[in-house]
């Protein structure tokens, strides 16, 4: 398999006040095409900063980001980022939030293709709605077919399950697992939750606290559907834990 | 139960006003202000000879020309001001200003480059209009959510889908906000600046009807009147506030209070939690 992504040295620090503070120091990262990355480290380690980088929404201090071979310039719709609070706009409706992404084809075929995604993550009927008539579960349904519909190649997700309850997040895992054994993206996943980066991710790294390095890798070997109650799940999640300093 | 009583007291003050008013008027002996009655008879005689049409018509004539230009002008400029940081900058100082200006204040040099025909209320409404329109607009594209902005930069928008389908409907609530209080300031303006000199409008139809014979029933008559009207204008601006592509902002105030109070306790939990982690790890 060739390299999606291949983040090479990435430092970035911020200034403050006189002091530099820094956040990232020296992350490297190979990820292949159609693999699945799960990041989980303490709060405040720099976890968003780091995607926010990754995705080209903000420019590393050194280091290189290579997509597909090529440097990463600013953002582009070959990796779309879906965030903790979402960015579905509240002003359009179910279908023109999907449209918004596509910027070829005449009126017809946008529509189409935005029926279609909105189709594959279980929106269909909602397609005139205004995101406030949605709830919390279904607005992230409509983030994954806005991203899906412009056929991105990387998803980020920065904690994307963290305002949904529980419920409904373990019911939008099981969807995003459905929506990708349909179409493989590759995936970088930040999260907090061991057990969320074990049930969805082909790899697990462990941030070590700032400035952020990787402090371990985990391989999850499972097969699809994932019994997170199994011996070797547990092992696996206590090992993770063990990484980040809880037993 | 609730809507009756929502609509018996404001009724009920009201009938005490008129009540206060048509048992002072005959004690005062003035003999020049009106009762209720005479006022009512004031506006019959208006509304059959008809003038009032005529005179209503030419105020919201002025208001709506110069309501208009002023939008034309500060909705470009304020977008403008949001966007472009230097631009904020440079125009900023110079509107904050003339903003404390009253328009009134500018009714002398309106007659002296205008004349006294219907440039100078139209000059006047702009005036009043154009500093707020400018000044929530700009406000209004600066506060726009970040994230918004960013997904337009991660689908890799053009700069004229952008104004068109994010900054510019992220910002309309506000834009209409800044309608409303705007407009209802043009209409104090336009009977302000009707009373210097024209021969239309409500304005001039107090002022004449002051100097024509001390008709104070017709200045108490148009009184009622121009307030009547600011009601109206104030009801259909509020009606844009329906519109379903702004209706987000203004029923999502209350739910995202409590959404984002729920936020802060979940992120002060996990705070508690990394304090947890940090203590075993050591």
């Amino acid at each position: 398999m060739r390299a999606k992504l291949v983040i090479q040295d990435v430092k970035k620090s911020f200034t403050s006040g006189g002091g530099t503070l820094p956040v990232v120091g020296g992350f490297s990262l190979t990820v292949d095409q159609g693999e699945f990355v799960a990041i989980v480290g303490p709060s405040g380690c720099g976890k968003s900063t780091l995607m926010n980088i990754i995705a080209g929404f903000e420019q590393p201090d050194s280091g290189t980001i290579l997509v597909d071979g090529a440097v990463r310039g600013g953002p582009n719709s070959k990796g779309i980022m879906i965030s903790q609070h979402g960015s579905v706009f509240p002003w359009l409706t179910v279908r023109q939030n999907v449209v918004f992404g596509l910027n070829e084809g005449d009126e017809m075929s946008k529509c189409a293709v935005a029926d279609h995604y909105l189709a594959v993550v279980g929106l269909k009927g909602f397609e005139r709605s205004y995101p406030h008539e949605l709830s919390g579960g279904m607005l992230k349904r409509l983030e994954f077919a806005r991203a899906l519909a412009v056929r991105p190649g990387t998803i980020y997700m920065d904690e994307p399950f963290s305002g949904l309850d529980a419920l409904a997040s373990m019911l939008m895992r099981g969807e995003l697992l459905r929506i990708l054994a349909e179409e493989r993206h590759t995936v970088l996943l930040i999260t907090h939750d061991v057990e969320e980066a074990i049930h969805l991710a082909d790899r697990i790294l462990v941030l070590a606290p700032r400035p952020t390095v990787v402090q371990a890798s985990f391989d999850v070997p499972f097969k699809h559907p994932r019994k997170l109650s199994s011996h070797d799940a547990q092992s696996l999640k206590e090992n993770v834990l063990r990484e980040l300093g809880l037993n | 139960m609730e809507k009756l009583k929502q609509v018996l007291c404001p009724l009920s003050v009201m009938a005490l006003l008129l009540a206060v008013w048509s048992a002072a008027t005959p004690k005062s002996e003035s003999g020049i202000f009106p009762a209720p009655l005479q006022v009512v008879a004031g506006v019959v005689e208006l509304v059959q000879d008809g003038t009032l049409w005529g005179h209503i018509g030419a105020s919201l004539a002025r208001v709506g020309v110069g309501f208009c230009m002023a939008l034309a002008c500060a909705i470009p400029l304020g977008l403008w001001m949001g966007r472009q940081h230097i631009v904020y900058v440079t125009l900023n100082p110079v509107m904050q200003v003339f903003r404390p200006i009253s328009p009134i204040a500018w009714i002398p040099l309106a007659i002296l480059w205008f004349g006294v025909g219907n440039a100078s209320p139209v000059f006047l409404i702009f005036i009043a209009a154009v500093f707020p329109l400018i000044l929530q607009t700009a406000a209004a594209v600066q506060t726009i959510d970040p994230r918004y902005l960013r997904a337009g930069a991660n689908f890799g928008v053009s700069r004229g889908k952008l104004l068109r389908q994010v900054i510019i409907p992220a910002v309309l609530p506000e834009i209409i906000v800044g309608m409303r209080i705007s407009l209802g300031v043009a209409w104090l303006v336009v009977v302000a600046a009707e009373m210097i000199a024209l021969r239309s409008g409500l304005g001039y139809l107090i002022m004449d009807s002051r100097n024509a014979g001390n008709r104070y029933d017709l200045v108490v008559a148009a009184m009622i009147i121009i307030g009547l009207i600011g009601l109206l204008l104030d009801v259909a601006t509020r009606r844009l506030e329906r519109l379903k592509s702004v209706r987000w902002r203004y029923r999502t105030w209350q739910v995202a209070g409590s959404k984002v109070a729920k936020e802060s306790l979940r992120d002060q939990r996990r705070g508690l939690v990394a304090g947890l982690q940090g203590e075993a790890g050591r």
